[in-house]
């Protein structure tokens, strides 16, 4: 088993009274593509913040590339210079260009120079068929453009886990499956991910595991054969009798 | 649908109602005009009519009198109060951004600064800016300090820059504030510092929100400049009370008046157009 | 014979001489504002030398006595009297006035005289300049040394046309609201002299900026020099009575006894060619 690449243990979070998260333990390695499945509320866009350091947890152990990123002496902003995420919706800076949205961050944070940074950002782009955006604020896109471009941006700072919170989620139906594709296409190329989706024949397809939250804690966790196919739990036998399309 | 060439042409029907709009809208025209002929006409009959019109005449819209004194408010208008409004708001923008920027911070080493900034929003939105304007042309040369200029018009300017910045420094806030959190989520999640988040994301995106207000109180300004009077300047407003106090005549005030009009005018409907063009832009990108 | 005004008002009756038909008591009966009571007016601060201790009515100070002078001829003793405070700005201002007079060191001018009455003149007023002792302007002799000097003025006064006119100073002169303000700015080194009238200049430097001299006084260049006159509404009946008084008040000597109780320093001051 290759060594991980990020290591929860027994991670813990609330919000006042309310605990959000509780004995959360998950293993990602590089080139898995994890899929986190369940219910609004459950948990997930919680999960995602807290591995990125927007939120401060309050119990557990994050390691990352081998050392511990919940040390509160850790610069956060060292950890999410390695560690990409985007959001459901507002990704993108509307008063900049696509263009200068994804060559902000790999220009002010890492040192790379305008003409390096606007290569390879037109690049990328140009992969995901975005080359004639480039110039455009974000206004003038569809919805599903925007969240390609908010994924450009992301990965423009070659980052080496991506994290995705329902990022097709806002999206009107027929714009779905573009994003959709440039997801599957990272997966295919060996990015490490994290996604939290409803998309739930899209997990079935490219995950290389799900989990199940629920109530704040995984109560499943394996392979997409299994879970969607042989599920233990009765909950989320439930959950997935309900989001699933009949066979 | 065909992709034929669209041949449609309107129905009786359509024509009809067509018809009837038209109708419609000109008697509401028709309304409105005689309504706006009446009410206004009632007025500048009622005023024209009034038993101390003459003398109001003769005071206030003294044609001899407004040409003896337009040489002396021309000349204050641009020696002072144009100067005063163009300094002071590059001024006056420069202090606010810094006052709001840094009430947002933070960095445990700027607090000091930051309580600083704090009283001097609440201060100095408290006391009304012509008493500013005394006691700093009066009150900073009186206190004698080594270095430091006697000049009224310097001191009034700074009365103004600091009024002005501090409701302006709330204007800038607000602004700041209402830019979404996710923006600055964003910001975080690709790596930004605080300082960099601020400078690129926030503060374009919160100053862009707040440009009318800012004209507009731009605009006050303009008519603010006034107020350095009171220390002595002799701005356009003195030099019309110069001429009133001497003369025993009022028409210079409303030549002064017309002075300002004129200045803010075109600042007032370009701040319009702008808050329209902002609120369209706004329902597009509502998706 | 009338009875020197200076302390506490006292009743006292009225013998006077009059070569015309009527007295100026029976001249005013019913001209004033409200019957039996003569109002006037002046601005606050109330200023020395021609008032004292900012109270018109305790009828010390140049005016508050020439006032009290003209109420007694116009048969107002001092307890008919009522004093109003009225902003500069506002006494000329056009419609209904709610004073009889106003009382202010108004100076008479042709321009002013149109939309105001005045009344004869009371006091003829030299302009004085001001400046610190140790300043070179002390020194000065002449109009001309001034040219180069910061000078200033109380807006809207004749001091202020003096310096305009008559002076003619390379640089914009300052402008005041009031000598408060003036001294101020004297003070502040902000202007090097200011120009005011003689009484009022000799009480500032006599009694409120200790360090400041009278260096010279002006002669009227052009046209008659200036007086002082009553402000009153345009046209208002009872302007002929107060001129009737001050015409007996002047014959009598007690126009002359006032100014010599209450304008007394104003002599000897070099005049500024």
């Amino acid at each position: 088993m290759s060594e991980a690449l990020l290591e929860v243990t027994d991670l813990r979070k609330s919000y006042g009274d309310k605990v959000v998260l509780r004995d959360i333990d998950l293993r990602v390695r590089t080139h898995d593509v994890i899929c986190l499945i369940g219910s609004s509320g459950s948990g997930k866009s919680t999960l995602l913040r807290c591995l990125n350091l927007l939120e401060q947890i309050d119990d557990g152990v994050i390691e990352f590339e081998g050392r511990e990123i919940s040390d509160p002496r850790i610069d956060p902003r060292a950890v999410r210079s390695r560690v990409g995420m985007v959001f459901q919706a507002y990704n993108l800076f509307p008063h900049l260009t696509v263009l200068d949205n994804c060559t902000l961050a790999p220009r002010r944070v890492h040192g790379v120079t305008k003409g390096e940074a606007e290569q390879r950002a037109r690049d990328l782009l140009a992969r995901f068929g975005l080359a004639d955006q480039a110039d455009k604020h974000p206004d003038r896109m569809s919805g599903g453009q925007q969240q390609r471009a908010a994924l450009v941006r992301a990965l423009c700072t070659q980052p080496t886990l991506l994290l995705l919170d329902e990022i097709t989620a806002a999206l009107d139906p027929e714009l779905v499956g573009e994003v959709l594709t440039i997801v599957r296409e990272l997966a295919e190329q060996g990015t490490t991910m994290i996604l939290a989706t409803h998309e739930m024949a899209f997990a079935r397809d490219v995950a290389t595991a799900v989990c199940f939250l629920d109530e704040g804690r995984i109560l499943e966790q394996g392979p997409p054969a299994e879970i969607f196919s042989r599920p233990r739990e009765e909950r989320t036998r439930r959950f997935l009798s309900r989001v699933l399309p009949p066979a | 649908m065909s992709s034929a060439p669209d041949t449609w042409r309107p129905s009786p029907r359509e024509l009809e109602r067509r018809e009837i709009r038209r109708t419609l809208r000109r008697r509401s025209i028709l309304v409105s005009t005689v309504a706006t002929v009446l009410v206004l006409g009632g007025l500048l009959i009622g005023t024209v009519s009034s038993p101390g019109w003459a003398s109001v005449k003769a005071t206030f819209f003294s044609w001899d009198d407004a040409k003896a004194a337009f040489p002396s408010i021309w000349h204050a208008f641009w020696t002072y109060n144009v100067k005063l409004f163009l300094i002071g708001e590059v001024l006056i923008l420069i202090l606010a951004l810094a006052v709001a920027v840094l009430r947002q911070s933070r960095s445990p080493v700027l607090l000091p600064l930051r309580i600083i900034a704090v009283i001097y929003t609440d201060l100095f939105r408290g006391i009304p800016t012509i008493l500013l304007v005394f006691m700093l042309a009066f009150g900073m040369p009186a206190l004698n300090l080594q270095g430091v200029t006697n000049s009224l018009f310097f001191w009034g300017l700074v009365a103004l820059v600091l009024s002005y910045g501090a409701y302006v420094a709330e204007v800038i806030r607000a602004g700041i504030e209402s830019v979404h959190p996710s923006q600055i989520a964003s910001a975080d999640a690709l790596g930004l510092s605080r300082v960099q988040a601020m400078r690129y994301v926030v503060v374009p995106q919160g100053i862009r929100r707040v440009i009318p207000p800012l004209l507009n109180d731009f605009v006050s300004l303009q008519k603010d400049t006034a107020l350095v009077g009171a220390a002595g300047v002799f701005d356009a407003l003195f030099a019309a009370r110069d001429y009133a106090n001497y003369q025993f005549n009022f028409t210079p005030y409303v030549v002064v008046a017309g002075y300002f009009v004129v200045l803010t005018i075109p600042l007032a409907r370009f701040t319009d157009h702008l808050q329209h063009r902002a609120m369209e832009r706004e329902r597009q990108g509502a998706r | 014979m009338l009875v020197a005004l200076g302390c506490a008002p006292q009743e006292s009756s009225t013998a006077t001489d009059t070569s015309t038909d009527q007295t100026p008591a029976e001249c005013a009966h019913g001209k004033t504002l409200t019957d039996g009571t003569l109002t006037i007016a002046t601005d606050s601060p109330a200023y020395d030398p021609w008032f004292r201790d900012n109270d018109p009515s305790n009828g010390k100070g140049y005016e508050s006595a020439v006032a009290y002078a003209v109420a007694k001829q116009l048969g107002f003793d001092a307890t008919a009297v009522t004093w109003v405070k009225e902003s500069f700005n506002k006494s000329y201002a056009p419609g209904d006035k709610d004073f009889d007079f106003d009382i202010n060191q108004i100076s008479i001018t042709p321009a002013r005289a149109k939309v105001v009455t005045f009344s004869d003149g009371y006091y003829t007023a030299a302009q004085a300049l001001i400046a610190l002792k140790d300043s070179k302007v002390a020194s000065a002799t002449s109009v001309a040394d001034l040219k180069d000097d910061k000078l200033g003025a109380q807006t809207g006064t004749t001091s202020l046309t003096a310096i305009r006119e008559d002076i003619q100073p390379s640089t914009e002169p300052l402008v005041f609201d009031d000598t408060n303000v003036a001294k101020q700015a004297l003070l502040n080194h902000q202007v090097d002299a200011i120009v005011a009238d003689l009484p009022t200049a000799f009480y500032i430097t006599a009694a409120q900026i200790k360090s400041a001299t009278v260096v010279g006084q002006f002669q009227q260049q052009s046209g008659s020099p200036e007086q002082f006159g009553m402000l009153f509404q345009k046209n208002n009946a009872l302007v002929d009575c107060v001129n009737q008084a001050l015409t007996n008040l002047k014959s009598d000597g007690t126009l002359d006894a006032i100014e010599k109780k209450w304008l007394s320093q104003t002599v000897n001051v070099p005049v500024l060619q």
